[in-house]
């Protein structure tokens, strides 16, 4: 479990990205901050692994403050996922899955073997171990960023727009290979994404947020499309014209639900899902 | 031609000891020159101090520079060791300023990648940063290699023999081919150290970027569209 208790974020230029912000992120559950651009969602996340300090209040993981821990122990002990895989591009793919496990001291062979699994894992072919990150498409780059994040087994494993650099199809992918890691492996995620959909389809727990970090709505997907708590939120997740707003229509077949630009996007099937 | 067979002994025994007194200064220039470029790549501060400084010193006519050492130093003005630091403090100059550009030049966000991952700040350094700016810093010690290379023959004005001999020695017995064998050997031994430096750039860093087969393959994509 991670907590956040009144954290806030002042930025020395004067700039609050963070303000006052309070949240607990269940374990071994998938919560996706998301937010445009401003929102501080990134903030929060490198707050969890301190890569960023808080100006005030405090982040505690399984009710103990990380501000007691060693950041370079600490960050190790938690995955990272960043965008464009974040990838060393002077080591090999294997060694850079290997990285954590070799910076806390497992020996490399015994690492490598690790790595070579976790290939698999993560559905890259071990042929591609002795490749260089340059040498690989930008989608098979992001799946080693994910294996590099699994290495060390952790507990947490955060997710910064990891997907935000490739391309729709490749994505939708490795969207659907993340909610399959999170079904075997069973982490705590945290996730960051400005895409509403994205925040959807993965979540378990969703956090809309505004500008400074305010919380617009918490709730899972269901309870926020259900109920959007304010005009912000609908608009954002786009229930009055966009998508999610869908009318019936009945034609001869039955009901079909069609959006705002009037594409069928489905059949109405009567009863309980 | 007839003085340089006649004279390929003396040609080989001053090649090798010109060698053996550049590798010592190049090696020196390119370790201080670490820190150096350390410092003014990581403060803005000591940046513009620490680069108008080395590079001033590049400046120094190098007469002058074996004058100042000897009185600042307690060496002897006719000797090796005036002729090594001089040449360390030319290549320091070099080096400096292309260390503090190569460490600059690596991606933010790979730095930032490491850091997130648990790398600290001195393993960082050296195996992450220091290998990524090896390009760049290899650009640097192959001018710094054949700029002390070239510059070694002055060696000779402070009895320090070495292919600079051959300078000095045919001009004042006008013996022509014995200047022009000096200054080819000097360019061969240039040659050859840079070669080698490239080699061993090549081992080191197999996931550089080479730029020339990247033009060759953007040759070959021209040609195959002209094609």
């Amino acid at each position: 479990m991670i907590e956040f208790r009144s954290v806030t974020k002042r930025f020395p230029d004067g700039t609050v990205a963070v303000d006052d912000f309070s949240l607990v992120i269940p374990a071994r559950k998938t919560t996706v901050l998301v937010g445009s651009s401003g929102s501080g969602k990134t903030t929060l996340l490198r707050m969890i692994n301190r890569m960023v300090d808080p100006t005030s209040g405090e982040i505690l993981i399984d009710d103990e403050s990380v501000h007691d821990r060693d950041p370079v122990k600490l960050r190790r002990s938690i995955g990272y996922v960043m965008q464009n895989g974040g990838l060393l591009p002077h080591l090999t793919v294997i060694d850079n899955v290997a990285t954590v496990p070799v910076l806390t001291g497992v020996p490399r062979q015994r690492a490598r073997e690790q790595a070579l699994e976790l290939l698999d894992t993560v559905g890259l072919d071990r042929s591609l171990a002795k490749r260089y990150p340059s040498q690989l498409s930008g989608g098979q780059q992001q799946r080693v960023g994910v294996a590099r994040g699994l290495a060390a087994d952790p507990n947490i494993l955060l997710m910064d727009e990891p997907f935000g650099a490739v391309d729709p199809i490749v994505r939708a992918e490795l969207q659907q290979e993340t909610i399959r890691l999170q079904q075997e492996l069973d982490k705590t995620v945290v996730f960051v994404t400005h895409d509403i959909d994205e925040a959807f389809l993965l979540g378990d727990q969703v956090v809309i947020l505004e500008k400074g970090a305010q919380i617009a709505q918490i709730g899972s997907p269901s309870e926020i499309t259900e109920a959007p708590a304010s005009e912000f939120v609908a608009s954002f997740i786009g229930t009055e014209r966009g998508t999610r707003a869908l009318h019936a229509k009945r034609t001869g077949a039955g009901t079909v639900l069609v959006d705002a630009a009037g594409r069928t996007q489905g059949v109405l099937v009567e009863g309980d899902a | 031609m007839t003085w340089v067979l006649d004279n390929l002994d003396l040609i080989a025994a001053l090649t090798l000891e010109h060698l053996r007194q550049c590798l010592l200064p190049i090696l020196l220039g390119f370790v201080l020159a670490i820190p150096l470029g350390w410092v003014a790549f990581r403060f803005r501060l000591t940046r513009g101090l620490v680069l108008t400084v080395t590079g001033l010193l590049y400046t120094i006519p190098s007469l002058a520079l074996f004058a100042i050492l000897p009185t600042v130093l307690g060496i002897r003005f006719l000797s090796e060791a005036n002729l090594v630091i001089a040449l360390t403090i030319y290549a320091v100059a070099i080096m400096a300023r292309s260390i503090s550009d190569a460490l600059g030049s690596v991606d933010p966000a790979v730095r930032q990648a490491a850091t997130a991952v648990g790398y600290g700040p001195w393993r960082r350094f050296w195996t992450v940063e220091f290998p990524l700016a090896g390009p760049v810093i290899l650009a640097g010690l192959r001018v710094a290699a054949v700029s002390t290379i070239a510059l070694a023959t002055v060696g000779i004005l402070i009895g320090v023999e070495n292919l600079g001999y051959l300078f000095t020695n045919g001009l004042q017995r006008r013996i022509i081919p014995e200047v022009f064998a000096g200054v080819i050997a000097v360019m061969l031994v240039a040659l050859v150290i840079d070669a080698l430096l490239v080699l061993a750039g090549r081992l080191l860093m197999p996931w550089a970027p080479r730029r020339t087969a990247g033009r060759r393959r953007r040759l070959a994509l021209r040609l195959g569209e002209a094609a």
